[in-house]
């Protein structure tokens, strides 16, 4: 885990977020605001034979939020809806490769919170 | 300005000196407050009132002293001063135990500057009816003082607002709000919270009926705050908690309540965070209230022209000389979260986020911002370090 947490990687990833849009159609949607700071993240799911074929999202917040739901989306793509539904928060930091304070955490996770959410609503 | 008083001030924080810029949540306390409640619980630890042995009369001693100097403070009796848990529990014993008496259709008038706790508890009470209305603000976060005019009506009830916005900073004209108020015959409260650390506070000069802030903003221990009420308005008030202390006799049919300011502080009250309030309250006054605002002042002079300079830099609020010492900002393209992230690594310790004022922030057109707030041991280094933090960040994110 790096300590830096504007590693080059996120820096990216939030500059140059994957997946921010919309779907032409979705078959469901979830919005998650962390009242915390303001962040806002909206995802839009697409799920056929119970796996997520395509997945955007939109939002407005610091770089770990949006970093996190861009690496986050593209990882869940292809995946089952079931697997998506058991993701931990310890998947999403080992995507991310830093350690988050408790405060950050929330912002770290709010990507999987949309997109757990927007799953259940399938 | 007293640095050495303060202990914490010579800590490291990811190895760098620690630059503490998030007064306005709250302060740090000398370590005069600190030893005056270490020695309490060495010494003289014992329940208020009623004990008749040394313990009991050095604690409830303590106590009124502490009082006294509170009062002293803000220019009040202190039989005017009701000790709480902090600002939110003293608005919100207005809300209960004054507000108790309105009727459907009565009005009250808040401002959209206000800290959410300033707005919550009033919105409670429209489910009995109670109509909430809001002043807003001009683009410099100062209020809009014509807003008043068009707001109180002969239904108005209760005039309520923050002395200084924990945002902008804006000092607001309370006296004058608080005459348009009796005028019409409402009552006003005044949120002090912001202001009491920072500025001279004279309940009698402002002429408002309640006025509210919190100990541990002011160089206080955190857990005790402060209600004024007018003699007046406290005699005519019901309780807002009942138990002990609050009592005159109890029977089982039916109890008295005690004199004011008794009757509203029910149970054993916070001893030791009251007696570190009324020795802050004294080392304010001995540093002297207006030369800590003159203090202030200067630093957010300095503040919003050193990081004025700072390219896709906005700050928020009016002119230095109509604010106490807190400055927001936002940098373009950078989150206020992240700025803050970077700027804990240097050591820097400023707030990010809606500052619990979550109407301004949208009134404002953002979602967040930084915030810089300032006591008396800042100093312009202080800013310095802080504008060197933030070009930084920009460095990191390539702004």
């Amino acid at each position: 885990m790096s300590q830096d947490i504007y590693r080059e990687e996120i820096l990216d990833n939030y500059q140059h977020p994957k997946n921010k849009g919309k779907l032409a159609k979705a078959s469901s949607t979830a919005s998650v605001y962390n009242t915390l700071c303001g962040d806002f993240i909206k995802v839009e799911l697409m799920v056929k034979d119970d796996v997520v074929k395509d997945i955007r999202f939109d939002g407005d917040g610091c770089a770990i939020s949006q970093a996190a739901a861009s690496m986050l989306t593209e990882k869940v793509k292809g995946m089952s809806v079931k697997k998506v539904a058991s993701l931990k928060k310890d998947d999403v930091l080992k995507l991310l490769k830093i350690s988050l304070s408790p405060t950050r955490l929330r912002c770290g996770l709010l990507a999987l919170d949309a997109i757990q959410q927007a799953i259940k609503r399938q | 300005m007293r640095e050495k008083d303060f202990p914490i001030l010579s800590r490291k924080v990811h190895g760098k000196p620690l630059i503490y810029l998030d007064n306005a949540a709250t302060s740090q306390k000398p370590k005069q407050v600190i030893r005056a409640i270490v020695e309490y619980y060495q010494r003289s630890n014992a329940n208020i009132h009623r004990g008749i042995h040394t313990l009991s009369e050095e604690a409830t001693w303590a106590y009124l002293k502490s009082k006294k100097r509170v009062a002293k403070l803000i220019s009040s009796s202190p039989e005017e001063i009701i000790y709480v848990r902090n600002t939110t529990e003293a608005i919100n014993l207005v809300a209960y135990a004054y507000c108790a008496v309105l009727k459907p259709g009565d009005e009250i008038i808040s401002t959209i500057m206000e800290h959410h706790s300033n707005i919550v508890p009033w919105q409670m009470l429209k489910a009995r009816g109670i109509v909430l209305k809001f002043v807003d603000i001009n683009d410099d976060g100062t209020l809009k003082l014509e807003d008043y005019a068009k707001l109180i009506t002969s239904r108005t009830k209760l005039v309520t607002l923050t002395h200084a916005s924990n945002v902008v900073g804006t000092i607001n004209p309370v006296r004058e709000i608080c005459r348009k108020a009796h005028e019409a015959g409402a009552i006003s409260l005044i949120d002090a919270a912001q202001s009491v650390p920072n500025m001279p506070v004279d309940v009698e000069s402002i002429g408002c009926d309640f006025l509210a802030f919190s100990g541990h903003k002011m160089l206080g221990p955190t857990g005790i705050g402060v209600l004024f009420g007018r003699r007046k308005m406290l005699e005519e008030m019901q309780p807002f908690l009942y138990g002990g202390d609050m009592i005159r006799e109890v029977r089982l049919e039916s109890s008295s309540w005690n004199d004011i300011p008794w009757k509203f502080e029910a149970g054993t009250p916070n001893i030791a965070g009251a007696i570190g309030l009324g020795v802050a309250a004294d080392y304010l006054l001995g540093i002297g209230l207006s030369s800590i605002l003159q203090h202030e002042q200067s630093l957010a002079e300095y503040a919003i022209k050193k990081l004025g300079e700072i390219k896709g830099i906005t700050i928020y609020g009016p002119t230095p000389d109509k604010r106490v010492g807190v400055v927001s900002f936002n940098i373009a393209g950078i989150h206020a979260h992240d700025i803050a992230s970077i700027l804990d690594k240097e050591g820097i310790a400023i707030r990010s986020g809606h500052h619990c004022a979550m109407p301004l922030i949208k009134r404002l057109g953002i979602s967040s911002s930084c915030r810089a707030s300032f006591s008396i041991y800042n100093s312009k280094e202080d800013i310095d370090a802080l504008a060197s933090g933030i070009m930084m960040a920009k460095k990191v994110f390539g702004k």
